[in-house]
Protein backbone atom coordinates (compact mmCIF):
# COMPACT_ATOMS: atom_id res chain seq x y z
CA UNK A 1 0.00 0.00 0.00
CA UNK A 2 2.80 2.41 0.79
CA UNK A 3 4.48 1.46 -2.49
CA UNK A 4 1.42 2.66 -4.41
CA UNK A 5 1.53 5.89 -2.47
CA UNK A 6 5.17 6.55 -3.34
CA UNK A 7 4.36 5.95 -6.99
CA UNK A 8 1.53 8.48 -6.84
CA UNK A 9 3.83 11.04 -5.23
CA UNK A 10 6.11 10.67 -8.25
CA UNK A 11 3.09 11.35 -10.47
CA UNK A 12 2.24 14.47 -8.47
CA UNK A 13 5.78 15.83 -8.82
CA UNK A 14 5.46 15.57 -12.59
CA UNK A 15 2.01 17.16 -12.46
CA UNK A 16 3.33 20.13 -10.48
CA UNK A 17 6.07 20.60 -13.06
CA UNK A 18 3.57 20.65 -15.93
CA UNK A 19 1.27 23.12 -14.21
CA UNK A 20 3.72 25.68 -12.87
CA UNK A 21 6.75 26.00 -15.08
CA UNK A 22 7.25 28.58 -17.78
CA UNK A 23 9.78 26.91 -20.02
CA UNK A 24 8.49 24.48 -22.63
CA UNK A 25 11.39 22.07 -22.10
CA UNK A 26 10.56 21.86 -18.39
CA UNK A 27 6.98 20.96 -19.32
CA UNK A 28 8.27 18.17 -21.58
CA UNK A 29 10.42 16.88 -18.70
CA UNK A 30 7.37 16.89 -16.42
CA UNK A 31 5.38 14.88 -18.95
CA UNK A 32 8.23 12.36 -19.08
CA UNK A 33 8.10 11.93 -15.30
CA UNK A 34 4.32 11.38 -15.49
CA UNK A 35 4.88 8.62 -18.06
CA UNK A 36 7.40 6.85 -15.83
CA UNK A 37 5.00 6.97 -12.88
CA UNK A 38 2.09 5.52 -14.85
CA UNK A 39 4.16 2.64 -16.28
CA UNK A 40 5.46 1.87 -12.81
CA UNK A 41 1.93 1.78 -11.39
CA UNK A 42 0.84 -0.76 -13.98
CA UNK A 43 3.69 -3.13 -13.25
CA UNK A 44 3.25 -2.75 -9.48
CA UNK A 45 -0.31 -4.03 -9.72
CA UNK A 46 0.77 -7.28 -11.33
CA UNK A 47 3.50 -8.25 -8.87
CA UNK A 48 3.12 -11.52 -6.99
CA UNK A 49 5.01 -12.12 -3.78
CA UNK A 50 7.49 -14.94 -4.26
CA UNK A 51 6.80 -15.27 -7.98
CA UNK A 52 9.15 -15.87 -10.89
CA UNK A 53 9.72 -14.00 -14.12
CA UNK A 54 7.26 -15.10 -16.86
CA UNK A 55 9.83 -17.07 -18.90
CA UNK A 56 9.61 -20.84 -18.86
CA UNK A 57 12.77 -22.72 -17.99
CA UNK A 58 13.77 -26.21 -19.00
CA UNK A 59 13.56 -27.91 -15.64
CA UNK A 60 10.58 -26.20 -14.15
CA UNK A 61 8.17 -28.11 -11.97
CA UNK A 62 5.92 -25.52 -10.33
CA UNK A 63 4.33 -22.58 -12.17
CA UNK A 64 4.33 -19.60 -9.85
CA UNK A 65 4.75 -16.54 -12.01
CA UNK A 66 4.05 -12.86 -11.75
CA UNK A 67 1.22 -11.51 -13.85
CA UNK A 68 2.38 -11.24 -17.48
CA UNK A 69 -0.52 -9.15 -18.83
CA UNK A 70 0.49 -5.74 -17.36
CA UNK A 71 4.03 -6.34 -18.61
CA UNK A 72 2.73 -6.90 -22.13
CA UNK A 73 0.75 -3.65 -21.99
CA UNK A 74 3.62 -1.57 -20.61
CA UNK A 75 6.10 -2.92 -23.18
CA UNK A 76 4.42 -1.11 -26.04
CA UNK A 77 3.65 1.93 -23.89
CA UNK A 78 7.35 2.57 -23.28
CA UNK A 79 8.19 2.80 -26.99
CA UNK A 80 5.13 4.94 -27.72
CA UNK A 81 6.26 7.31 -24.97
CA UNK A 82 9.56 7.79 -26.77
CA UNK A 83 7.80 8.63 -30.04
CA UNK A 84 5.54 11.21 -28.42
CA UNK A 85 8.48 12.82 -26.61
CA UNK A 86 10.27 13.17 -29.96
CA UNK A 87 7.14 14.75 -31.45
CA UNK A 88 6.94 17.25 -28.58
CA UNK A 89 10.58 18.21 -28.98
CA UNK A 90 10.05 18.77 -32.72
CA UNK A 91 7.11 21.09 -32.00
CA UNK A 92 9.19 22.96 -29.39
CA UNK A 93 12.03 23.51 -31.88
CA UNK A 94 9.56 24.90 -34.42
CA UNK A 95 8.06 27.23 -31.80
CA UNK A 96 11.53 28.51 -30.99
CA UNK A 97 12.18 29.23 -34.64
CA UNK A 98 8.94 31.14 -35.06
CA UNK A 99 8.77 33.14 -31.84
CA UNK A 100 12.37 33.36 -30.71
CA UNK A 101 11.73 32.24 -27.15
CA UNK A 102 10.74 29.24 -25.08
CA UNK A 103 8.60 31.23 -22.67
CA UNK A 104 4.94 30.30 -22.78
CA UNK A 105 3.67 33.58 -21.36
CA UNK A 106 5.23 35.48 -24.23
CA UNK A 107 4.06 33.04 -26.86
CA UNK A 108 0.50 33.61 -25.91
CA UNK A 109 0.84 37.32 -26.53
CA UNK A 110 2.50 37.27 -29.92
CA UNK A 111 0.40 36.40 -32.90
CA UNK A 112 2.93 35.18 -35.45
CA UNK B 1 12.74 -3.22 1.27
CA UNK B 2 14.95 -2.41 -1.69
CA UNK B 3 11.83 -1.44 -3.60
CA UNK B 4 11.17 1.40 -1.15
CA UNK B 5 14.79 2.56 -1.34
CA UNK B 6 14.77 2.65 -5.13
CA UNK B 7 11.46 4.55 -5.16
CA UNK B 8 12.85 7.12 -2.72
CA UNK B 9 15.88 7.57 -4.98
CA UNK B 10 13.59 8.14 -7.95
CA UNK B 11 11.51 10.72 -6.07
CA UNK B 12 14.65 12.55 -4.99
CA UNK B 13 15.99 12.67 -8.55
CA UNK B 14 12.60 13.84 -9.86
CA UNK B 15 12.52 16.73 -7.38
CA UNK B 16 16.03 17.66 -8.51
CA UNK B 17 14.95 17.55 -12.16
CA UNK B 18 12.00 19.84 -11.55
CA UNK B 19 13.74 22.49 -9.48
CA UNK B 20 17.18 22.97 -11.05
CA UNK B 21 17.48 26.08 -13.19
CA UNK B 22 20.08 24.81 -15.65
CA UNK B 23 18.38 22.78 -18.38
CA UNK B 24 21.25 20.39 -19.05
CA UNK B 25 21.43 19.30 -15.41
CA UNK B 26 17.71 18.70 -15.19
CA UNK B 27 17.81 16.51 -18.30
CA UNK B 28 20.57 14.43 -16.68
CA UNK B 29 18.40 14.12 -13.56
CA UNK B 30 15.54 12.77 -15.69
CA UNK B 31 18.02 10.22 -17.00
CA UNK B 32 18.69 9.16 -13.41
CA UNK B 33 14.94 8.69 -12.84
CA UNK B 34 14.72 6.43 -15.90
CA UNK B 35 17.71 4.39 -14.78
CA UNK B 36 16.14 3.90 -11.35
CA UNK B 37 12.93 2.79 -13.06
CA UNK B 38 14.85 0.16 -15.04
CA UNK B 39 16.28 -1.24 -11.79
CA UNK B 40 12.80 -1.27 -10.23
CA UNK B 41 11.54 -3.30 -13.20
CA UNK B 42 14.32 -5.80 -12.54
CA UNK B 43 13.37 -6.10 -8.86
CA UNK B 44 9.73 -6.65 -9.88
CA UNK B 45 10.74 -9.65 -12.04
CA UNK B 46 10.12 -8.11 -15.49
CA UNK B 47 13.29 -8.57 -17.60
CA UNK B 48 11.70 -7.59 -20.95
CA UNK B 49 10.68 -4.25 -19.55
CA UNK B 50 14.07 -3.59 -17.97
CA UNK B 51 15.91 -4.03 -21.29
CA UNK B 52 13.41 -1.90 -23.21
CA UNK B 53 13.31 0.88 -20.62
CA UNK B 54 17.11 1.13 -20.50
CA UNK B 55 17.65 1.55 -24.24
CA UNK B 56 14.62 3.83 -24.68
CA UNK B 57 15.93 6.02 -21.86
CA UNK B 58 19.28 6.45 -23.61
CA UNK B 59 17.65 7.50 -26.88
CA UNK B 60 15.28 9.87 -25.08
CA UNK B 61 18.24 11.55 -23.35
CA UNK B 62 20.01 12.15 -26.66
CA UNK B 63 16.93 13.73 -28.17
CA UNK B 64 16.25 15.92 -25.13
CA UNK B 65 19.80 17.23 -24.91
CA UNK B 66 19.39 18.52 -28.45
CA UNK B 67 16.61 20.82 -27.30
CA UNK B 68 18.42 22.37 -24.34
CA UNK B 69 20.12 25.13 -26.20
CA UNK B 70 19.26 28.09 -24.06
CA UNK B 71 18.98 28.47 -20.33
CA UNK B 72 15.87 28.17 -18.24
CA UNK B 73 13.86 31.26 -17.41
CA UNK B 74 13.19 32.23 -13.79
CA UNK B 75 9.74 32.19 -12.30
CA UNK B 76 8.40 35.75 -12.36
CA UNK B 77 6.57 36.70 -9.20
CA UNK B 78 4.00 38.93 -10.84
CA UNK B 79 0.48 39.68 -9.70
CA UNK B 80 -1.22 36.31 -9.44
CA UNK B 81 1.72 34.21 -8.30
CA UNK B 82 0.30 33.36 -4.89
CA UNK B 83 -3.10 32.40 -6.21
CA UNK B 84 -1.61 30.13 -8.88
CA UNK B 85 0.67 28.26 -6.51
CA UNK B 86 -2.00 27.87 -3.83
CA UNK B 87 -4.58 26.55 -6.29
CA UNK B 88 -2.02 24.07 -7.69
CA UNK B 89 -1.30 22.68 -4.25
CA UNK B 90 -5.00 22.52 -3.44
CA UNK B 91 -5.65 20.57 -6.62
CA UNK B 92 -2.82 18.13 -5.90
CA UNK B 93 -4.06 17.62 -2.32
CA UNK B 94 -7.59 16.87 -3.57
CA UNK B 95 -6.16 14.41 -6.09
CA UNK B 96 -4.17 12.59 -3.40
CA UNK B 97 -7.21 12.41 -1.14
CA UNK B 98 -9.34 10.74 -3.79
CA UNK B 99 -6.44 8.48 -4.71
CA UNK B 100 -6.21 7.30 -1.09
CA UNK B 101 -9.86 6.27 -1.11
CA UNK B 102 -9.39 4.49 -4.43
CA UNK B 103 -6.22 2.70 -3.34
CA UNK B 104 -8.01 1.08 -0.45
CA UNK B 105 -10.14 -0.92 -2.91
CA UNK B 106 -7.17 -2.47 -4.69
CA UNK B 107 -5.96 -5.95 -3.64
CA UNK B 108 -3.00 -5.71 -1.32
CA UNK B 109 0.46 -5.50 -2.83
CA UNK B 110 1.75 -8.93 -3.83
CA UNK B 111 -1.48 -10.88 -4.13
CA UNK B 112 -3.12 -10.07 -7.46
CA UNK B 113 -6.30 -11.59 -8.82
CA UNK B 114 -5.00 -13.33 -11.91
CA UNK B 115 -8.17 -14.54 -13.49
CA UNK B 116 -7.27 -14.33 -17.17
CA UNK B 117 -3.54 -14.73 -16.66
CA UNK B 118 -4.02 -18.18 -15.12
CA UNK B 119 -5.33 -19.44 -18.47
CA UNK B 120 -2.50 -17.79 -20.39
CA UNK B 121 0.16 -19.26 -18.12
CA UNK B 122 -1.34 -22.73 -18.08
CA UNK B 123 -1.93 -23.06 -21.83
CA UNK B 124 0.56 -20.62 -23.32
CA UNK B 125 3.28 -23.10 -24.21
CA UNK B 126 0.87 -25.63 -25.64
CA UNK B 127 -1.14 -23.22 -27.78
CA UNK B 128 1.62 -21.07 -29.24
CA UNK B 129 4.86 -22.97 -28.76
CA UNK B 130 6.80 -19.98 -27.40
CA UNK B 131 8.52 -20.15 -24.03
CA UNK B 132 8.58 -16.38 -23.52
CA UNK B 133 5.05 -15.82 -22.26
CA UNK B 134 5.12 -12.03 -22.63
CA UNK B 135 6.08 -12.34 -26.33
CA UNK B 136 3.32 -14.88 -26.87
CA UNK B 137 0.81 -12.51 -25.27
CA UNK B 138 1.72 -9.44 -27.29
CA UNK B 139 2.02 -11.26 -30.61
CA UNK B 140 -0.50 -14.04 -30.41
CA UNK B 141 -3.16 -13.63 -27.76
CA UNK B 142 -3.35 -9.84 -28.10
CA UNK B 143 -2.10 -9.17 -31.58
CA UNK B 144 -4.58 -6.35 -32.18
CA UNK B 145 -2.92 -4.16 -29.58
CA UNK B 146 0.45 -4.56 -31.26
CA UNK B 147 -1.11 -3.61 -34.58
CA UNK B 148 -2.49 -0.45 -32.97
CA UNK B 149 0.90 0.32 -31.49
CA UNK B 150 2.57 -0.03 -34.89
CA UNK B 151 0.04 2.44 -36.30
CA UNK B 152 0.69 4.97 -33.54
CA UNK B 153 4.46 4.72 -34.06
CA UNK B 154 4.05 5.19 -37.80
CA UNK B 155 1.88 8.28 -37.27
CA UNK B 156 4.36 9.81 -34.83
CA UNK B 157 7.28 9.29 -37.22
CA UNK B 158 5.28 10.83 -40.08
CA UNK B 159 4.39 13.76 -37.84
CA UNK B 160 8.01 14.50 -36.96
CA UNK B 161 9.12 14.23 -40.58
CA UNK B 162 6.33 16.57 -41.66
CA UNK B 163 7.03 19.19 -38.99
CA UNK B 164 10.75 19.40 -39.65
CA UNK B 165 10.59 19.56 -43.39
CA UNK B 166 12.47 22.42 -44.96
CA UNK B 167 11.80 23.49 -48.48
CA UNK B 168 14.68 25.58 -49.73
CA UNK B 169 15.81 27.29 -46.53
CA UNK B 170 18.90 29.49 -46.88
CA UNK B 171 21.22 29.87 -43.92
CA UNK C 1 39.55 24.41 -29.38
CA UNK C 2 38.30 21.43 -31.26
CA UNK C 3 39.02 20.80 -34.88
CA UNK C 4 36.41 22.35 -37.07
CA UNK C 5 37.82 21.16 -40.36
CA UNK C 6 36.76 17.54 -40.22
CA UNK C 7 33.36 16.56 -38.86
CA UNK C 8 32.70 14.30 -35.91
CA UNK C 9 34.52 13.75 -32.69
CA UNK C 10 38.16 13.19 -31.73
CA UNK C 11 40.38 10.32 -32.83
CA UNK C 12 39.91 8.23 -29.69
CA UNK C 13 36.14 8.19 -30.07
CA UNK C 14 36.41 7.28 -33.74
CA UNK C 15 38.69 4.32 -33.05
CA UNK C 16 36.47 2.91 -30.31
CA UNK C 17 33.41 3.39 -32.53
CA UNK C 18 35.00 1.39 -35.33
CA UNK C 19 35.43 -1.51 -32.92
CA UNK C 20 32.04 -1.49 -31.24
CA UNK C 21 29.45 -0.49 -33.84
CA UNK C 22 29.35 -3.91 -35.47
CA UNK C 23 29.02 -5.64 -32.10
CA UNK C 24 26.07 -3.47 -31.10
CA UNK C 25 24.28 -4.25 -34.38
CA UNK C 26 24.94 -7.97 -33.90
CA UNK C 27 23.62 -7.85 -30.35
CA UNK C 28 20.43 -6.14 -31.53
CA UNK C 29 19.85 -8.80 -34.18
CA UNK C 30 20.45 -11.53 -31.58
CA UNK C 31 17.82 -10.08 -29.24
CA UNK C 32 15.30 -9.85 -32.09
CA UNK C 33 15.81 -13.40 -33.32
CA UNK C 34 15.66 -15.01 -29.87
CA UNK C 35 12.58 -13.05 -28.89
CA UNK C 36 10.46 -16.10 -28.24
CA UNK C 37 12.99 -17.92 -26.05
CA UNK C 38 14.65 -15.31 -23.86
CA UNK C 39 13.55 -11.84 -22.77
CA UNK C 40 13.70 -9.11 -25.36
CA UNK C 41 11.60 -9.22 -28.46
CA UNK C 42 11.01 -6.94 -31.40
CA UNK C 43 10.79 -3.58 -29.61
CA UNK C 44 13.98 -3.75 -27.58
CA UNK C 45 15.94 -5.21 -30.49
CA UNK C 46 14.68 -2.55 -32.88
CA UNK C 47 15.72 0.26 -30.55
CA UNK C 48 19.19 -1.30 -30.15
CA UNK C 49 19.62 -1.50 -33.93
CA UNK C 50 18.64 2.17 -34.21
CA UNK C 51 21.14 2.99 -31.44
CA UNK C 52 24.00 1.44 -33.41
CA UNK C 53 23.36 3.76 -36.35
CA UNK C 54 22.96 6.71 -34.00
CA UNK C 55 26.35 5.85 -32.48
CA UNK C 56 27.89 5.90 -35.95
CA UNK C 57 26.36 9.27 -36.73
CA UNK C 58 27.39 10.88 -33.45
CA UNK C 59 31.01 9.83 -33.82
CA UNK C 60 31.67 10.35 -37.50
CA UNK C 61 29.37 13.16 -38.53
CA UNK C 62 26.39 13.26 -40.79
CA UNK C 63 27.82 12.36 -44.22
CA UNK C 64 29.43 9.05 -43.29
CA UNK C 65 26.32 7.77 -41.52
CA UNK C 66 23.97 8.83 -44.30
CA UNK C 67 26.12 6.94 -46.78
CA UNK C 68 25.46 3.73 -44.82
CA UNK C 69 21.73 4.24 -44.51
CA UNK C 70 20.24 7.17 -46.37
CA UNK C 71 17.03 8.85 -45.34
CA UNK C 72 15.04 7.48 -48.28
CA UNK C 73 16.21 3.95 -47.47
CA UNK C 74 15.11 4.38 -43.84
CA UNK C 75 11.63 5.44 -44.95
CA UNK C 76 11.35 2.48 -47.32
CA UNK C 77 12.51 0.03 -44.63
CA UNK C 78 9.99 1.34 -42.16
CA UNK C 79 7.10 1.02 -44.57
CA UNK C 80 8.33 -2.44 -45.51
CA UNK C 81 8.24 -3.53 -41.89
CA UNK C 82 4.70 -2.22 -41.42
CA UNK C 83 3.44 -3.90 -44.61
CA UNK C 84 5.07 -7.20 -43.62
CA UNK C 85 3.39 -7.14 -40.20
CA UNK C 86 0.02 -6.31 -41.69
CA UNK C 87 0.25 -9.01 -44.35
CA UNK C 88 1.09 -11.67 -41.74
CA UNK C 89 -2.04 -10.58 -39.87
CA UNK C 90 -4.26 -10.56 -42.95
CA UNK C 91 -3.02 -13.99 -44.05
CA UNK C 92 -4.82 -15.34 -41.03
CA UNK C 93 -8.04 -14.74 -42.92
CA UNK C 94 -7.26 -17.87 -44.89
CA UNK C 95 -7.62 -19.85 -41.69
CA UNK C 96 -10.87 -18.23 -40.68
CA UNK C 97 -9.73 -15.70 -38.08
CA UNK C 98 -7.56 -12.58 -37.86
CA UNK C 99 -3.98 -13.32 -36.77
CA UNK C 100 -4.31 -17.08 -36.74
CA UNK C 101 -0.93 -18.77 -37.08
CA UNK C 102 -1.81 -21.98 -38.79
CA UNK C 103 0.58 -22.26 -41.67
CA UNK C 104 3.78 -22.71 -39.66
CA UNK C 105 4.03 -25.55 -37.22
CA UNK C 106 4.89 -25.00 -33.64
CA UNK C 107 8.04 -27.09 -33.46
CA UNK C 108 9.82 -28.14 -30.31
CA UNK C 109 10.03 -25.62 -27.51
CA UNK C 110 13.38 -23.92 -26.79
CA UNK C 111 14.60 -24.19 -30.37
CA UNK C 112 15.08 -21.32 -32.75
CA UNK C 113 12.56 -22.35 -35.42
CA UNK C 114 9.56 -22.76 -33.21
CA UNK C 115 6.46 -20.86 -32.18
CA UNK C 116 4.79 -20.35 -35.55
CA UNK C 117 4.63 -16.78 -36.80
CA UNK C 118 6.10 -15.13 -33.69
CA UNK C 119 9.71 -14.84 -35.02
CA UNK C 120 8.44 -13.35 -38.30
CA UNK C 121 6.38 -10.79 -36.44
CA UNK C 122 9.40 -9.92 -34.30
CA UNK C 123 11.53 -9.27 -37.38
CA UNK C 124 8.85 -7.06 -38.96
CA UNK C 125 8.42 -5.02 -35.79
CA UNK C 126 12.16 -4.57 -35.33
CA UNK C 127 12.51 -3.24 -38.89
CA UNK C 128 9.71 -0.78 -38.30
CA UNK C 129 10.85 0.48 -34.91
CA UNK C 130 14.53 0.67 -35.83
CA UNK C 131 14.16 2.49 -39.13
CA UNK C 132 11.48 4.83 -37.75
CA UNK C 133 13.54 5.92 -34.75
CA UNK C 134 16.61 6.43 -36.93
CA UNK C 135 14.61 8.65 -39.31
CA UNK C 136 13.38 10.72 -36.33
CA UNK C 137 16.94 11.10 -35.09
CA UNK C 138 18.34 12.20 -38.46
CA UNK C 139 15.72 14.87 -38.88
CA UNK C 140 15.79 16.20 -35.32
CA UNK C 141 19.42 16.21 -34.32
CA UNK C 142 21.26 17.49 -37.34
CA UNK C 143 18.85 20.24 -38.20
CA UNK C 144 20.87 23.20 -39.37
CA UNK C 145 19.86 26.78 -39.18
CA UNK C 146 18.78 27.11 -35.58
CA UNK C 147 21.45 29.70 -34.98
CA UNK C 148 23.18 28.38 -31.89
CA UNK C 149 26.88 28.86 -31.23
CA UNK C 150 29.17 26.23 -32.69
Amino acid sequence: MSVYFLCLILFCIGLYCVLRKRNIIKIIIGLGIIEYAVNLFFVLIGYRAGGRAPILAKDQVVLNMVDPIPQALVLTAIVIGLATTALMVAIAIRIYEKFGTFDITKIRKLRG
Amino acid sequence: MELHLLLLFMIFAAVAAVEIKDLLSSVIAVGAVGLGLSMVFLVLKAPDLAITQLVVEILCLIILIRATIKKDLPLIRDGRWFFNTASTFLFIAAFLLFAYFALKELPSFGYPIMRVAKEYIAQGLQKTGATNLVASIILDFRGYDTLGEATVLFTAVMGVLAIMRRVGRIK
Amino acid sequence: MKNNKEPGMTLIVKTITRLTVGLILLYGIYIVLHGHISPGGGFAGGVIIALSFVHLMLAFGREVALKKLSQAAASILESLGAIMFLSIAVLGFLGGYFFLNFFLNKGRPFSLFSAGIIPLCNIAISLKVGAGLFAIFVVLILFKGLGEEE
